[in-house]
């Protein structure tokens, strides 16, 4: 193809300009309409977001992975039972399974924290960063001497299944890490959630979250930081969410929130 | 009150109107979600029997959310306009599908009786229609707003440029602004949703649009969307502050869940135009709403979510509104389960804003969990533009960096506009000319427009 049917780009200095934002500028066109390559470009990244929301968490890998890293883990389901009731019922993506439930309740002890890790509508952002982020995070939370229970894997889960497992585990605090929303330019990103005091019923004003942790986000190190920061003041202060800001040094004024609750 | 419908082989009862509503409403997974959706096709269909039998007035008899417990239906009901609804009062529901449908009913006559409706007759009658009956009713509605220009003359659809940007990033939104302005897009507003909740953030922002409008003297308005509280505040701070956003809902109690009241909007409104910076209206209120967030917020009453919707525009058209947007499948599969849903879902909000006498716009969109694709916003995308709707998003590449969702893009703007013959706001269309982005026909000139922007944004790249 040549002459009058090449796709036109707007300017060739606004290429430049086009690395200022990961917004998707400067594609150029072809008449109205988008070159090939961008519409081929979309349809990959849609691909690819579509695949992480239906990816099934895998809990045993996970599971062996801890296990090598000599974490202990439990495994739950929450009450939907498939992906397709997961999506159209947020209700029962809250809830443990009743089976689930009578499991947890035999591993019930005090604990200063139980970390909870749900595949939420992403499984790939927990199977590439849920492993690294636990590394990062465990040991300033063992430097606190703080007591954890074991490791939960959660699937068909939303945020707040991790409080009702908190609550069985008799934990005081719970730190839900889970598979965000799936962007098209972002189908990996994990979230944390921390709830002081977790209990069946509690909504997003009770928690403080960390949002966007990924390899092209919210790196481990940080996010671990962060994590560590808000516990300790959670335990001290004894409470989460509105009325707990995220003080520590790093933390962006970020408000959106786009895991599933 | 009770109603009952036969369907010849079966007969069904429906203990009080909004059940009656809920059950006659066409499938949809919040419905479901909330328990309120028929039990069965046929159900749904006797449903449907017995509401186009049902008078247009029962609406005024039996409110579907208590007047006492909710200022909605107090707004609806105390600023109802008996005179304008005469015409149709002695009509059923079915009836007015008809009457809505026949010549009958023209711009004319459906302007003025605008005031003479409740959301619960839009909403009614809307359920008896088929997509092509609200297409074909709602192109009769023009609904005219201005402020910097003048939005939704007939024969044409403007567009909110959407630059956002993950960390607010001035140089991001700057250069995502311009890329739009180079596609001919923003005469509906440019409007950045912010990350940040913080007033320093949004008060820069707000300035950064404007110093760009100012210095290309583009006819139009900018806004940062954030909560009405926060725009107060910058407006007693001297911010430039065009327009006055919102996310509303169709009950108190969903309103609460926001943080807003009437009163509160009514503050909005009045800071708003106490710095009379429009310059060819005061139309300055811009709205968001969505069906499925009232469920969301617990704040539903009973009522089948596309219901709760329409009410949510007799909030809106308290406040003379610039731009009500419907963002229709923004919030998710659970309210909107997939392609076939939102087609619907948007074309039913349209023409029930529209005949509320509202400046229909919609955000075409839907998430990476919803079973839905570009295709499907394409495709309500050419149903909307038939439908004469006032204004879409226009976001790069279609795909939100910031909000994490796919909507309409630059391209798809044009693709309409080509296909359709849509054209811009004028003033902005005589503006795009000036500056030689778009020629005389207002299509894209083909790459020698618009330099001056470009060259300001490599000052800014520099």
């Amino acid at each position: 193809m040549s002459g009058d049917d090449t796709p036109v780009t707007l300017a060739g200095r606004w290429a430049q300009l086009a690395a200022l934002t990961p917004a998707r500028i400067g594609l150029g066109r072809a008449g109205a309409s988008l070159p090939t390559r961008e519409v081929l470009r979309f349809g990959l990244a849609h691909a690819q977001a579509r695949d992480a929301v239906h990816e099934r968490l895998r809990p045993d890998d996970l599971a062996a992975e801890f296990a090598a890293q000599g974490r202990e883990t439990l495994q739950v389901e929450s009450a939907a039972p498939s992906r397709e009731a997961y999506l159209r019922r947020p209700d029962l993506g809250r809830a443990l399974s009743e089976e689930s439930r009578i499991g947890l309740a035999a591993h019930s002890g005090s604990f200063d924290l139980a970390i909870v890790i749900g595949d939420g509508l992403s499984a790939t952002a927990i199977h590439r960063n849920a492993g690294p982020l636990l590394a990062a995070l465990l040991p300033p939370l063992q430097a606190r001497s703080l007591t954890l229970a074991p490791v939960v894997i959660a699937t068909q889960a939303r945020v707040a299944l991790g409080d009702e497992v908190g609550e069985v585990l008799g934990a005081r605090l719970v730190a839900m890490l889970i598979g965000e929303r799936p962007g098209l330019s972002s189908p990996d990103s994990l979230g944390v959630y921390l709830t002081f005091a977790p209990r069946r019923g509690l909504t997003d004003e009770a928690r403080n979250c960390i949002s966007n942790i990924r390899p092209g986000g919210l790196g481990y190190e940080e996010a671990a930081a962060r994590m560590t920061w808000l516990a300790g003041e959670a335990l001290r202060r004894g409470l989460s969410g509105v009325g707990l800001k995220d003080e520590s040094a790093s933390a962006p004024a970020l408000t959106t929130v786009v895991a599933p609750s | 009150m009770a109603y009952r419908a036969s369907t010849g082989r079966q007969s069904f009862a429906f203990a009080d109107l909004k059940e009656l509503m809920a059950k006659a409403s066409p499938l949809r997974s919040g419905d479901v979600l909330a328990g309120l959706a028929a039990a069965s096709m046929e159900e749904r269909m006797a449903a449907r029997l017995a509401l186009a039998d049902m008078p247009l007035k029962a609406f005024m008899a039996e409110a579907l959310v208590p007047y006492e417990e909710d200022e909605v239906t107090r707004l609806i009901v105390d600023t109802h306009d008996a005179a304008a609804f005469a015409p149709v009062a002695s009509l059923t529901v079915g009836e007015f599908r008809d009457w809505l449908c026949s010549d009958a009913a023209t711009s004319a006559t459906l302007a003025v009786l605008a005031p003479g409706l409740t959301p619960e007759m839009a909403a009614a009658v809307s359920k008896l229609m088929r997509n092509q009956d609200l297409i074909l009713v709602a192109r009769k509605c023009s609904v005219v707003t201005r402020f910097r220009n003048t939005i939704g003359l007939p024969g044409t659809m403007a567009v909110r440029l959407q630059p956002n940007h993950p960390t607010d990033d001035a140089a991001g939104i700057l250069a995502s602004t311009v890329d739009g302005l180079l596609y001919g897009c923003g005469d509906a507003v440019i409007g950045v949703n912010p990350a940040s909740d913080s007033l320093p953030v949004i008060g820069d922002l707000l300035r950064l649009l404007d110093a760009l409008r100012e210095r290309f003297e583009i006819p139009t308005q900018s806004c940062v969307l954030t909560h009405v509280t926060s725009t107060i505040s910058l407006i007693e701070q001297g911010a430039p502050v065009d327009l006055v956003f919102q996310s509303v809902a169709g009950t108190q109690a969903a309103n609460a869940s926001f943080g807003v009241t009437l009163s509160l909007l009514r503050e909005g409104l009045e800071a708003g135009r106490s710095l009379r910076r429009g310059t060819v209206g005061e139309n300055l209120m811009y709205f968001e709403t969505g069906q499925g967030s009232a469920l969301s917020a617990c704040a539903h009453h009973g009522v089948d979510q596309q219901t709760i919707e329409a009410r949510a525009y007799a909030v809106c058209r308290a406040f003379s509104p610039l731009l009500v947007n419907t963002v229709v499948g923004f919030i998710g599969p659970e309210y909107l389960y997939d392609g076939k849903q939102i087609v619907r879902a948007g074309l039913e909000d349209h023409f029930c804003g529209k005949l509320l006498g509202l400046p229909m716009g919609c955000d075409i969109c839907y998430t990476n969990h919803a079973e839905a694709d570009q295709d499907d916003m394409d495709t309500l995308l050419t149903l909307l533009g038939a439908a004469g709707v006032n204004f879409i998003m226009g976001v790069p590449g279609a795909d939100d960096i910031m909000l994490n969702y796919q909507s309409t893009s630059f391209h798809d703007q044009l693709y309409i506009r080509e296909v359709l013959g849509l054209k811009r706001a004028p003033e902005f269309e005589a503006w795009l000319q000036r500056m030689e982005i778009t020629d005389a026909g207002g299509r894209l000139s083909g790459g020698q427009g618009g330099q001056a922007l470009l060259a300001a944004m490599q000052d800014k790249a520099a």
